[in-house]
């Protein structure tokens, strides 16, 4: 019972006028950045956090903390509507999402998007307040040689994500993994490929390449057949999911929050993999297979919902023990201090009224987001009947624009014109630019902790298989590399069998 | 947030253009104009002034930033807008503003980045100084020597004898080549007088988690990162590296205190013009400057950081730039010594 009046304390903080107000301008701010390609959730608090000062601790960080699971929740609208993710998320919705779009279902793809969110919202804050103190714990026993075996077996489970050759599937994730290199070594401090140019040090930043991948890329596709251009400008059919498409996103809603909740607790990128894992989930139980990567709405609600959850379930590291895992997180342990209070385990008995309001709101604020884009569907799929000459520059001016905000970096713009080019290179050649995509946000935490795991350990590699956790992951990583070749092996079966026919 | 960047070659048109419709959007008071011609003396300042941050938005020189821009804006009169140009290091910023007009409207935050610099990287494009004027000092930010706490050593004097011993299997955690973190393990261990095996992160975060997760042995990092950790009781912390203890940990003694007195370091912050800016700019943003630090708001909310504004007499451009001399002497020479390069 004592969950009860801890939720009773927090509810009646969370739906205290200013709170919900504040909540409500987090999560509407969130949308907004969200949807702008490009202007991501921590430039965004960077800027509110001097004004949250003169804030109720609880309202600043309850209004904070909108603004992250917010664009979270926002971020997947553009990459459905026009095919321009903003986080690595997002990207993987745009898979199928985008395809839906342009067969005129956006409707229903940003539908699944936001019940997906919405229902993994719920269940990852039901999360929060039963189980934080304890996930925490587990997840702080994740050291390097743990998430070295984690991004290995996630980078194997999801080549799913290509469709088509494999061939081509894997040379994409290398070249995705040597554009991941880029910048100075951590370790060493070595520049590796910046060509003497200082600009390039700190790395590709990755809202460039999968702008310029996917959206521009698809921009120069549009522009080149005036027949595809008019059809995805004009057909748009129903706003609703059928009922069938109703009863095939239930599975993959559930199954995506479970996944999303569990990674998004590991400060050290798990909230990365949630949706990867999520899709390449849905790929392998779905009867659809062959569907999905031209328009599967699984694809959309399953990494949609890991995605939700997991955004929810990594303020856990930070609640519990004051981690941040994610930058967004960083700013908002800023804002802890400044307001007097030590993120740390002693904020839920310190200042229960905070660390349950905070929680109480997250839920509120899932019903605000489900209140506030659940009608503006309506007007945004309006937004694909908007004339190329107009939304296609304006898509470029807006991701340039967002790009540059980031780091006021003009080499992030310049990436965008050359992954947009490559892009377009890539996709006629028959290459997906998903792949990439993923070994470039993999690729470096591999790396990283395969090194990290040596230098600890002094270069002994019996390390992954001598720690518990590291070595069941790795078990799991073989064993899903059995079941990646056994349908190959099916197939030939199956080709026998059609032949007999 | 932002300004017109005028300093940038007209290639950059596109970019540019981009920063000021989303000033004009986000801020709603728009951007300001792109007048070059150094206006400079009496009519200083008659437009807004940018401060750049070398380092990403919300990180600890960037708040800092962010506390005195208001309390100066209102003393120079005009709007001071804060903008984050990130990259190996704080050199490009610095770099950046290195090569702006000399009119005081361009101004760079830096710390002690920019001591370690022409040590750390080749080819560096400026001089700090001979390409920089500077304004004056803003904040010592102390740093913690903090451990996993069942690390077994109780006090910095077991832990000195501990590393000793046991060399080849301590290790010693840090934020990334150039940071902070990194430049105090080197003077823990020339203090020391040991090489331990030392683990680099992408940022403070990740290093301190592994820290409180116990898969690394200790590291030193700012009070602005650790002492959340250290009061919580999720870290073991030695000493503070400053001369005196800290208000917001009276219990931690000081590195002289503690029997390490060589390790003496703090993340020193500082404001500079490009070097040729008129004198009597450079003395209005430094009385600007004092007047920031002399706000009680901004000492409030530093003291809630750990750390406090700088006495008024070291907010002047000489007792800075003898700083900045000291400084880059010390660090050329650690630097060199523990053979450490980043490019």
């Amino acid at each position: 019972m004592e969950l009860l009046d801890n939720l009773a304390l927090g509810f009646s903080t969370a739906l205290l006028v200013q709170n919900v107000l504040y909540c409500f301008v987090g999560v509407l701010l969130g949308t907004a950045v969200g949807v702008l390609p490009g202007i991501g959730p921590t430039a965004t608090v960077a800027m509110l956090l001097p004004i949250t000062f003169s804030f109720e601790p609880v309202t600043a960080l309850i209004m904070l903390a909108g603004i992250y699971y917010g664009a979270q929740y926002g971020g997947s609208t553009t990459a459905i509507l026009i095919n321009l993710p903003g986080e690595s998320s997002a990207a993987v919705t745009a898979l199928d999402g985008h395809e839906m779009a342009r067969q005129g279902r956006a409707g229903a793809a940003l539908a699944a998007a936001a019940i997906g969110s919405f229902v993994a919202g719920t269940v990852a804050t039901v999360a929060l307040a039963v189980a934080a103190p304890p996930l925490a714990r587990v997840a702080l026993r994740f050291g390097p040689a743990e998430y070295f075996s984690l991004v290995l077996l996630g980078l194997i489970v999801s080549i799913a994500l290509a469709r088509g050759s494999t061939l081509k599937a894997l040379a994409m994730i290398a070249l995705g993994v040597l554009l991941g290199t880029v910048g100075q070594d951590i370790y060493t401090g070595t520049p590796r490929f910046v060509f003497g140019r200082r600009e390039l040090y700190g790395g590709i930043d990755f809202v460039s390449v999968a702008v310029g991948m996917f959206g521009v890329a698809e921009i120069l596709r549009n522009l080149e057949n005036e027949r595809t251009r008019v059809a995805v400008i004009n057909r748009v059919s129903n706003l609703w999911p059928t009922r069938e498409e109703r009863r095939r996103i239930v599975g993959p809603i559930l199954r995506g929050t479970g996944l999303g909740a569990a990674l998004g607790v590991l400060p050290g990128g798990g909230h990365v993999l949630a949706s990867f894992t999520s899709y390449a989930v849905e790929k392998r139980v779905s009867k659809r297979r062959q569907e999905f990567g031209s328009g599967a709405i699984e694809g959309v609600a399953g990494p949609e919902s890991a995605n939700n959850a997991a955004a929810q379930t990594s303020f856990i590291p930070l609640l519990t023990l004051g981690l941040p895992a994610h930058p967004v997180m960083a700013l908002m342990v800023g804002a802890f201090i400044v307001h007097g209070i030590t993120p740390g385990p002693n904020v839920i008995t310190d200042q229960p009224a905070l660390f349950w309001g905070l929680i109480a709101s997250m839920w509120i604020g899932n019903v605000l987001l489900v209140l506030l884009n659940l009608p503006l569907i309506g007007l945004w799929v309006r937004m694909l009947r908007i004339p190329y000459q107009v939304l296609f520059p304006m898509i470029i001016l807006f991701a340039a624009i967002g790009t540059y905000s980031l780091g006021f970096n003009a080499y992030d713009v310049y990436a965008i014109v050359f992954f947009g080019l490559l892009g377009y290179l890539l996709i006629k050649c028959g290459c997906e630019p998903a792949p990439l995509l993923l070994g470039f946000v993999l690729g470096p935490l591999l790396e990283e902790n395969l090194r990290r795991a040596l230098i600890i350990n002094r270069g002994d590699v019996t390390v992954f298989v001598t720690r518990p956790i590291s070595a069941v992951l790795l078990a799991l990583t073989v064993a899903a590399l059995v079941v990646a070749v056994l349908p190959a092996i099916r197939r030939r079966r199956e080709v026998v069998f059609t032949e007999e026919d | 947030m932002t300004t017109t960047s005028r300093y940038r070659a007209a290639a950059r048109m596109i970019a540019a253009i981009g920063a000021v419709s989303l000033a004009a959007a986000c801020s709603g008071n728009g951007g300001t104009t792109g007048t070059t011609g150094a206006t400079g003396g009496g009519g200083y300042p008659d437009r807004n002034i940018t401060i750049v941050v070398p380092f990403s938005a919300g990180g600890p020189t960037d708040t800092v930033t962010r506390l005195i821009a208001e309390p100066m804006a209102a003393k120079l009169g005009t709007k001071v807008v804060v903008q984050n140009v990130e990259g190996a290091g704080g050199t490009v910023g610095a770099g950046e503003v290195s090569r702006a007009e000399p009119d005081g409207y361009t101004v760079l935050m830096h710390h002690i980045g920019m001591s370690t610099a022409p040590a750390l990287y080749q080819d560096l494009g400026y001089k700090p100084l001979e390409s920089f004027q500077t304004v004056g000092l803003v904040t010592e930010v102390p740093m913690t020597v903090v451990a996993r706490k069942d690390f077994a050593p109780a006090t910095l004097k077991d832990l000195v004898a501990h590393v000793k011993a046991n060399a080849g299997k301590v290790t010693l955690a840090n934020a990334g080549i150039g940071a902070a973190s990194h430049l105090c393990g080197l003077l823990f261990q020339t203090a020391a007088g040991v090489k331990l095996q030392e683990v680099p992160y992408e940022g403070t975060g990740p290093a301190l988690t592994d820290l409180v997760g116990g898969q690394v042995d200790f590291m030193c990092d700012q009070t602005t990162n650790t002492s959340g950790q250290i009061t919580a009781g999720e870290v073991k912390a030695y000493a503070v590296t400053t001369p005196e203890r800290v208000k917001s940990m009276p219990d931690l003694p000081t590195t002289t205190e503690a029997g390490l007195p060589q390790l003496q370091v703090s993340v020193w912050h500082g404001l500079y013009v490009p070097a040729g800016t008129p004198q009597d700019v450079v003395q209005k943003l430094s009385e600007a400057l004092k007047t920031a630090l002399a706000d009680q708001k901004v000492v409030d909310q530093m003291a809630k950081l750990g750390t406090a504004p700088v006495p008024a007499e070291d907010a002047t451009p000489q007792a800075h730039r003898t700083k900045l001399e000291e400084q880059l002497g010390t660090w050329a020479k650690v630097i060199a010594d523990a053979g450490v390069k980043a490019s």
